[in-house]
């Protein structure tokens, strides 16, 4: 039974999309049921998860949103938070194919789905002939990786008694755990010295607002630094 | 508990943020293709102290007064620590942190 062209590329395209997913979803998936348990336990309704993960799709900011919702943070402090967390993404723009993703509902979901995992899967070079299709159902599958592990994780959540405490930590191991790659990659402990000397400092004078007063402090001193190597540009 | 005004409030906050910043750069920068010096440096110094900043926000709590809620804290991050070093593999570092977190403040430093 013959198919036509534009059909058997459009089931490969599904399938192509599908197996591009498949590596990042076997971590967005358990990370997504981690943050669903958190939701339930720190008291909010599942749906909540559901609202998160679907909604805001940027993992490292929802586990610090559920935290500062909590703590009732001033909404300002959630907008700068939100900026900083997420400021990497403006350089995902320089490579991802959103040439290819033509009509503007396609381009305002691609845009809006545009996550670590969704550009780390389009960061190859082949990636910028990928049909417009494939690329749209990439982001899709993810999307629902997370999102589905993390209402998972909050039906599952309830079920797991009060008695057993410190999930939170997974926060913390987040973190903890992106710092040490990001360290990795760059060999510059100067930076990592600097920003923790900025948290201690916003910690001990400030620690009510510790984030923002931290953000400010780093912000500040890495403008500074850049100003101070260019005018020396043998350190460059 | 916060209320449900509040919350809404604070994801679509997180939301608007969020989008704009996947969505606007491929107005603003894409016509470059090539991110100007500055942008260039923030784009590597930012991710990480970003990240340390955060590690250090969620351990903001920490007192080595309260030794019940310090050591489950010390060693599960000693073992994330080491994990990572050793397999990095961040989704078993997480699970095996929080895993020990959990195991020691729910037993051994559970409150009375």
């Amino acid at each position: 039974m013959p198919t036509s062209p534009s059909e058997s590329s459009r089931t490969n395209d599904l399938a192509l999309a599908l197996k591009d997913s498949g590596s990042v979803g076997l971590g967005a998936f358990p990370m997504g049921v981690a943050f669903g348990v958190l939701v339930v336990h720190s008291g909010l309704r599942w749906w909540w998860a559901s609202v998160f993960s679907g909604f805001i799709y940027a993992g490292s900011l929802e586990f610090l949103l559920l935290g500062l919702v909590l703590a009732t943070a001033p909404l300002a402090s959630i907008a700068v938070t939100a900026f900083l967390v997420n400021f990497r993404h403006i350089f995902y723009s320089l490579s991802f194919p959103l040439h290819r993703v033509h009509g503007p509902l396609a381009k305002a979901y691609s845009t809006f789905a545009l996550s670590d995992e969704a550009y780390a899967v389009t960061a190859s070079a082949a990636a910028q002939r990928f049909a417009r299709r494939r690329i749209l159902w990439l982001q899709v599958f993810i999307h629902l990786y997370w999102a589905g592990g993390a209402t998972t994780g909050a039906l599952l959540g309830s079920v797991i008694p009060a008695s057993v405490t410190g999930l939170d930590f997974a926060v913390t191991a987040l973190f903890t755990v992106l710092a040490i790659d990001a360290l990795r990659a760059r060999r510059d402990i100067r930076t990592a010295v600097l920003a923790a000397g900025c948290a201690l400092i916003a910690r001990c004078v400030f620690p009510g607002q510790l984030l923002l007063v931290a953000f400010v402090l780093f912000t500040g001193a890495l403008l500074t630094r850049y100003a101070l190597v260019r005018k020396k540009p043998e350190h460059a | 508990m916060p209320d449900a005004g509040y919350l809404i409030a604070a994801v679509a906050i997180a939301v608007i943020v969020t989008w704009t910043l996947r969505a606007v750069p491929f107005v603003v920068l894409s016509p470059l293709r090539s991110s100007p010096p500055l942008i260039a440096y923030l784009n590597t110094a930012m991710p990480m102290g970003v990240m340390v900043i955060l590690a250090t926000y969620t351990l903001r709590a920490f007192s080595p007064y309260v030794p019940g809620k310090a050591w489950p804290t010390v060693l599960a991050l000693a073992v994330t620590v080491a994990l990572h070093l050793w397999r990095r593999n961040v989704l078993l570092s997480i699970l095996a942190g929080t895993a020990v977190h959990v195991a020691l403040a729910s037993t051994v430093f559970a409150p009375p």
